[in-house]
């Protein structure tokens, strides 16, 4: 049978619409299998914390303290834990004039201890028991975590470049004076001037600590938010 | 910034150490809180219902009523609790709103109960969540048309107007056919002739009979004469009734450039074109083409009928859904016309000539008339012709609804305004029955004033306490402000009596008030123990 092309055509398509009916009455099974994973998403993930005396033990806060974060807390994230798209929205929230995506990964990264992808109350209230009723050392320490990205013990000038461009991010373009382009490379390397004393182009935390405690302004800062609960 | 964000402040504020080693200059200094205090729980009694909730999550929009002092005049120093004479179901969503920072609208409440609600706790209603603000809006949109359409109405038929000249009788005897006799007979008049010129259109081409020469004549050739007179009659009474609504329109202008008029323009058109280019051989065409307007005399009736005016009206309001029929119809022609031409171009002695010829296929196809005059021999003419025929319905039918469905809503809307319109009627009614009770009311207690002033010097007690027990505390509050009134403007101390006939109470005339009254007989007004009279204008 010789058909001519139109008719070739033709025909092709009622092939086509043929099997698409069959498809839909469900006697063909076509295209990717993806309903399953659908339905594992649905269930979301719970998270309830530990006890209020465990928190209050363990961390430096009163009962009173902790119930009003964890309302604060709960409140935005009803699920109990906090992923880091939250952070990076709620911590968007404060600083509308920039972008403050990339530092909040950082912070998020600096939370997150135990590196499971989600922050619980509890990582929430011990990371804030430091920041607010913790030593200086404790906070210098802290402070040191957040810039050591890779968390090897050491600060490099990429790591400090990272964070301070986020820094920068966060600000925005409406300064004034406007700050020039290269103005995070500029700060990193007086960082590193001040910081790294050995000159080995990396800081350890000794020498952050070191560096840190024989600057006075440091030191005031760091008692700045002492009453902020 | 998010009012329940507003609780991972602390949380930012701590985070801000993380800058410290970095900064090269020193920090500000921290605001301190003064007077920190503890947060406490607030009580909120809305009629009855208690809500508690922290002091910090009323404060959380300090421009609203709850979240600023304003309240502090609501507060009940006996009960210690804030005391809200409100609904307390509206009342819910006003504090969720506060609690999650997302304002919802109850789809079983009145919109405009809600609307009060949200303008007495002072949030305004552009912050409805996007959840709810479809609803609300659709709500607010229709009680607006609703309200709009009373008012309307409410133009339409005020009482009596009196000085209306001359001119605006007439405007409004055409508009409003039921305001007098005279303007009800002219409509019905002008419907006849209507009705008679379009029959008259029809039967003038109907063979009636032959003339030797065996050729059948239309009706219109055989009595040309009584056509003529008719169509001349019905043609004057058109221009009688044009040229007057011409005069008594309040803005001619407008009234030329309105669509009615524009009809009865060009249907009376054709008769005077008619009469004055008189069998001319060249434009005698053209004027067989002119008597085709004269059908569009029928559209006039469009003046007596709401129905034909709500059908012109849905199609002017789904202009859109009928544009994107058309357009996708004219698709849809062109690309199964070109697909049949080429599949049919083959078969021999095929009816498909060209591409613009297989349109009228389609479009027969398509609409699924299917006249077969021009049918597809080939098989892939067959197999696309069939395709063409299923798309056809589907692409009209799809459209469809929505004009149904705005019709729908429109030819409602209509029923509905003939319905308040009644309602309106009888309310007003109402209300003038209450006025005049309540002026009566007036008269009867300035009366009873000056006689209890009459009584107290004769002393006699029990009359005056029969007298003065059926009037509250507020009507006699309201009579003494009418009294100061009439005592600041007239001099005079008389005092007008009572509307004759009419018992003051009942509103009703003497002759119907139940028996018990037994100073109906004096003439003069009776209280009825008991009953506050609703007279606040």
């Amino acid at each position: 049978m010789n058909l001519e092309g139109l008719e070739m055509i033709g025909v092709l398509i009622v092939i086509v619409l043929f099997v698409k009916l069959l498809e839909q009455f469900g006697l063909i099974e076509a295209g990717l299998e993806d309903t399953v994973e659908d339905e594992m998403e649905m269930a979301t993930v719970r998270h309830r914390p530990e006890a209020l005396e465990l928190l209050e033990a363990q961390s430096k806060f009163t009962k009173k303290e902790l119930q009003i974060l964890y309302r604060g807390f709960k409140n935005e994230c009803p699920s109990g834990v906090v992923n880091e798209e939250t952070f990076k929205e709620i911590y968007s929230q404060f600083f509308p004039q920039g972008d403050s995506t990339t530092y909040a990964h950082f912070l998020f990264n600096a939370f997150d201890t135990d590196h499971n992808g989600s922050v619980s109350f509890e990582d929430f209230v011990m990371g804030l028991s430091i920041l607010l009723r913790g030593t200086v050392q404790e906070k210098l320490n802290w402070a040191f975590n957040l810039y050591d990205i890779n968390k090897d013990g050491y600060i490099t000038k990429e790591e400090m470049l990272d964070i301070m461009k986020a820094i920068y991010d966060m600000m925005g373009k409406c300064t004034y004076p406007v700050l020039k382009e290269d103005a995070p490379r500029q700060h990193v390397e007086t960082f590193f001037q001040k910081m790294d004393k050995n000159k080995d182009g990396v800081v350890t935390i000794d020498e952050f600590i070191e560096s840190c405690q024989k600057d006075e302004n440091i030191m005031r800062s760091m008692q700045l938010f002492e009453n902020v609960i | 910034m998010a009012a329940g964000v507003a609780a991972w402040l602390p949380f930012a504020r701590a985070a801000a150490i993380g800058w410290m080693p970095v900064a090269n200059c020193p920090m500000p200094l921290a605001p301190t809180e003064k007077n920190k205090r503890q947060d406490e729980l607030i009580i909120l009694n809305v009629s009855g219902r208690r809500f508690q909730t922290w002091r910090t999550t009323l404060e959380r929009y300090p421009d609203t009523l709850l979240g600023s002092t304003e309240k502090e005049f609501f507060f009940n120093e006996d009960t210690k609790e804030y005391f809200f004479d409100r609904d307390p179901e509206v009342f819910r969503c006003i504090l969720n709103f506060y609690r999650t920072g997302k304002l919802h609208y109850p789809r079983y409440e009145c919109i405009s109960a809600y609307d009060e609600e949200l303008a007495f706790y002072g949030i305004l209603p552009e912050i409805i969540g996007d959840c709810c603000y479809e609803e609300y809006k659709d709500r607010k949109r229709e009680n607006a048309e609703r309200l709009m359409d009373d008012n309307d109405s409410e133009n339409n038929q005020e009482g009596s107007m009196p000085s209306l000249s001359f001119r605006q009788t007439m405007w409004r005897a055409f508009e409003n056919p039921h305001t007098s006799t005279l303007a009800l007979v002219f409509y019905y008049v002008t419907g006849f002739f209507i009705a008679v010129s379009v029959i008259t259109n029809v039967v003038e081409t109907v063979p009636c009979g032959t003339v030797p020469g065996n050729k059948e004549l239309p009706c219109g050739e055989r009595y040309a004469v009584a056509f003529f007179c008719l169509d001349t009659a019905c043609v004057m009474i058109f221009t009688v009734e044009y040229l007057l609504r011409l005069f008594a329109a309040p803005s001619r202008y407008r009234f030329i450039r309105s669509v009615m008029s524009i009809i009865d323009v060009v249907a009376i058109m054709p008769y005077y074109i008619g009469l004055v280019m008189t069998n001319n051989e060249d434009v005698s065409g053209a004027f067989v083409t002119l008597r085709v307007f004269r059908v569009f005399r029928i559209f006039k009736f469009s003046r007596h009928s709401q129905g034909l005016r709500i059908l012109g009206y849905t199609l002017k309001s789904c202009a859109s859904e009928l544009g994107f029929l058309l357009f996708s119809l004219t698709m849809a022609i062109i690309i199964f016309a070109t697909v049949m031409f080429y599949a049919e171009k083959g078969s021999s002695a095929s009816k498909f000539t060209s591409i613009p010829a297989s349109f009228w296929y389609t479009i027969v196809t398509m609409t699924t008339l299917g006249y077969g005059d021009m049918v597809p021999k080939t098989i892939a003419g067959k197999i696309f012709g069939s395709i063409c025929s299923l798309s056809g319905v589907l692409v009209i039918a799809l459209p469809v609804p929505v004009i149904v469905s705005n019709f729908s809503r429109i030819y409602h809307q209509n029923q509905r305004a003939d319905k308040r319109r009644a309602q309106k009627k009888a309310r007003l009614a109402r209300i003038r029955v209450a006025k005049t009770g309540s002026s009566n009311a007036y008269l009867h207690s300035k009366r009873n004033g000056l006689l209890n002033e009459a009584l107290e010097l004769t002393g006699s007690t029990e009359e005056e306490q029969h007298m003065t027990k059926g009037t509250s505390l507020i009507e006699s509050q309201h009579h003494h402000l009418l009294h100061c009134l009439e005592k600041t403007t007239v001099s005079t101390n008389t005092i007008p009596p009572p509307r004759p006939g009419l018992c003051a109470w009942h509103g009703l005339p003497m002759d119907k008030v139940p028996t018990e009254c037994s100073e109906v007989a004096l003439g003069q007004a009776h209280p009825v123990p008991g009953v506050c009279q609703r007279g606040w204008f």
